[in-house]
């Protein structure tokens, strides 16, 4: 019965990736552990949480151990003691992106297999790294769901943070490339404004916005800041609920203004999937499924079919959308 | 009398030493090999080589908490030199250029203004980290050439013997023989024991605490270095807080906080004690702030227990007397 299982999946399995050879199905009693920055930032939580649930999902036994600071080398003597305990695999956010590498090339010496999330090392480090989002699917998403939230119509702005911001301005640019679709046709983008990064700056900046533009319907701030001073100020305008904000921000920092209706939606990944999938990824490794190479693919649970990319990155996808129904159950 | 006492706290540790392998060895099989004892004592390398000069300095009744701080400074100017485009040689003598004169900065403000050494070293612990982000700001250096990493991170070929520890048997084994065959290790004796008769017999006693207290700088230098190449990063919260494992192993071993008293065995003996329970600990999963608990209660323990039975001993002979009295 077992059997018949375990040959099923790796049939389903090989005919998904259409590999002729056969790939193995994920070995069951997989030691993991996963260490965090430090153990107690909520964020990290999260992460750990969605890890510790995708690795009850296949069967592993994993544990989350992590220092209390997040000094650079305060990770060091868990990894050794991971190694020394023979774990199959090791998931980690890395404190720092030199001083865990020769440790992580021990431990992969070892046999150990090394994934990093939400914090890389240097790729020599690690196997894998399970990056949140890329910049693309970060960029578009925030213009669906405006798009979606002003019904396709009216002038639109974006409040960013400093002109020169490198990630804001990839992000820019790729909302520019999905605004040129033609269901965006009756959306405008009539700003870019810059709040800096400062919230005194960005507030003021939301406030020139609306004064500025009538007609205005939607904004779009990609940085936390901007996202909550955005929203303090339009909080108090009699524009609230008129113009719809939306953005990157954490939970904890948009809660009350998603609770009082000046805000509907906003965006930023489910650190919890990024967990997830940084487990179903190791498991596939220490299974064999995957060895870590462009191009091969596993399936990670309920988040379906993933690839891995250039330099033993996945993406986990575009961002998580938070809005009143779901925001409660965030604590970040 | 009093050295046999001595001796038999120096040799409980020992034994301690083997009870704690021994109990690692129960909680996981995976405690007892060579690996694991070879991660184990690498992990305490920098604590294990100021134990030493603090050893020196507890016996003469000083302090030094600033030791993890002039560990940390040094870290701190050896990246930004190195970051600058300093060869890696002129590097390291600079750091402990700035270890040395952290020290005898130490050392002038305990001798010469006769400031006890609790309050300017508790001072300077602060001062110099501060430096160290003065120097490094929250930035961190690597990219170290593999030879000197190697040097932190490897063992001595052929074996699981971490290189920093091999430097510490060296350095230990030194220590030992100045401290207890040199005329100059045994006038730390009797400074720490009195200290105004030590003055009267002779001894130049500001001249030995000043080098002390260099000899403390210049080892933290050692250890910064030790733990730059460690880690492979220098940054200026490095190693910060071990001034607490340092002191708690100094005590452990038997060194009295009231000076006088001690011995190079009796550090290194607890500074592996503390290292093994640690090492245990860890690899059952316990959290890092039991850890700091346990550090903790073993500093305390350690000033405790002596006390206890000194007055234990003295109660008894007091007893004693009066019943030859009556």
């Amino acid at each position: 019965m077992k059997q018949r299982t375990l040959l099923l999946s790796a049939l389903a399995l090989g005919l998904s990736t259409l590999a002729l050879a056969q790939t193995p199905a994920l070995k069951k009693g997989l030691k993991i552990t996963l260490l965090p920055k430090n153990i107690n930032n909520p964020y990290n939580v999260i992460e750990t949480k969605g890890g510790l649930d995708a690795a009850k999902e296949i069967g592993a036994s994993a544990k989350v151990v992590g220092p209390s600071d997040a000094g650079a080398s305060s990770q060091v003597s868990y990894i050794n003691t991971a190694i020394a305990q023979r774990q199959d695999a090791l998931i980690l956010a890395a404190n720092d992106a030199n001083a865990l590498i020769p440790y992580l090339k021990r431990a992969m010496q070892s046999g150990m297999k090394v994934v990093t999330m939400d914090s890389d090392t240097t790729p020599e480090g690690r196997t894998l790294f399970i990056n949140q989002a890329n910049s693309e699917g970060i960029g578009r998403a925030q213009v669906q769901l405006l798009g979606k939230l002003i019904n396709y119509k009216g002038d639109i702005a974006v409040l960013s943070a400093t002109p020169n911001a490198t990630n804001q301005n990839t992000w820019i640019k790729w909302m520019q490339e999905e605004l040129k679709l033609p269901k965006y046709k009756d959306m405008k983008l009539v700003k870019i404004a810059y709040g800096n990064d400062d919230d005194q700056k960005s507030f003021t900046e939301m406030q020139g916005l609306i004064q500025a533009y009538p007609n205005l319907k939607g904004v779009i701030s990609p940085t936390t800041v901007g996202i909550s001073a955005g929203a303090r100020y339009l909080s108090t305008s009699a524009q609230k609920g008129k113009v719809m904000l939306t953005g990157l921000g954490t939970p904890n920092q948009m809660r009350s203004f998603v609770k009082d209706g000046t805000v509907s939606a906003f965006q930023l990944w489910n650190p919890g999937d990024v967990g997830y999938l940084a487990t179903y990824a190791a498991a596939a490794l220490a299974s064999g499924q995957i060895t870590g190479k462009q191009g091969e693919t596993f399936t990670a649970g309920k988040l379906g079919k993933y690839t891995v990319g250039k330099n033993g990155e996945i993406v986990l996808g575009p961002p998580y959308t938070f809005d009143k129904a779901n925001i409660d159950k965030f604590d970040f | 009398m009093k050295r046999r006492g001595l001796l038999g706290w120096e040799l409980s540790v020992i034994v301690l030493v083997f009870v704690a392998l021994f109990g690692g060895a129960l909680l996981s099989p995976d405690f007892l090999t060579a690996s694991n004892l070879s991660f184990l004592t690498a992990n305490f390398s920098e604590v294990a080589l100021m134990s030493l000069t603090m050893t020196l300095i507890i016996l003469v009744a000083e302090i030094d908490l600033s030791v993890a701080s002039i560990l940390g400074l040094c870290s701190a100017v050896l990246g930004a030199l190195f970051a600058a485009g300093w060869p890696m040689p002129l590097a390291i003598l600079a750091a402990f250029g700035v270890g040395g004169l952290a020290g005898l900065f130490n050392g002038l403000l305990v001798t010469r203004l006769g400031l006890p050494s609790l309050a300017v070293t508790i001072g300077t612990l602060a001062l110099y980290r501060g430096l160290a982000y003065v120097v490094l700001g929250d930035k961190a250096i690597a990219d170290f050439p593999a030879f000197y990493t190697n040097l932190g991170f490897g063992s001595i070929p052929g074996t699981q013997i971490p290189i920093p520890m091999a430097l510490f048997a060296v350095l230990a084994v030194i220590t030992a023989i100045v401290l207890h065959g040199t005329a100059f290790g045994r006038s730390l004796y009797a400074i720490g024991a009195n200290e105004i008769a030590a003055r009267f017999a002779g001894l130049q006693v500001t001249r030995v605490k000043l080098s002390l207290f260099v000899l403390s700088g210049l080892m933290s230098a050692l250890a910064g270095t030790v733990y730059t190449f460690r880690f492979a990063s220098a940054r200026a919260d490095n190693a910060s807080g071990f001034e607490l494992s340092v002191i708690a192993a100094v005590l452990l071993g038997g060194v009295s906080i009231f000076g006088g008293k001690g011995s190079v065995v009796g550090t290194v003996a607890a500074v592996f004690l503390i290292g093994i329970i640690n090492g245990a600990l860890t690899i059952v999963d316990v959290s890092n702030e039991i850890l700091t608990i346990v550090t903790g209660l073993l500093l305390i323990f350690s000033v405790l227990l002596p006390n206890l039975l000194a007055r234990v001993r003295s109660a008894r002979e007091r007893r004693a007397r009066g019943r030859a009295v009556s």
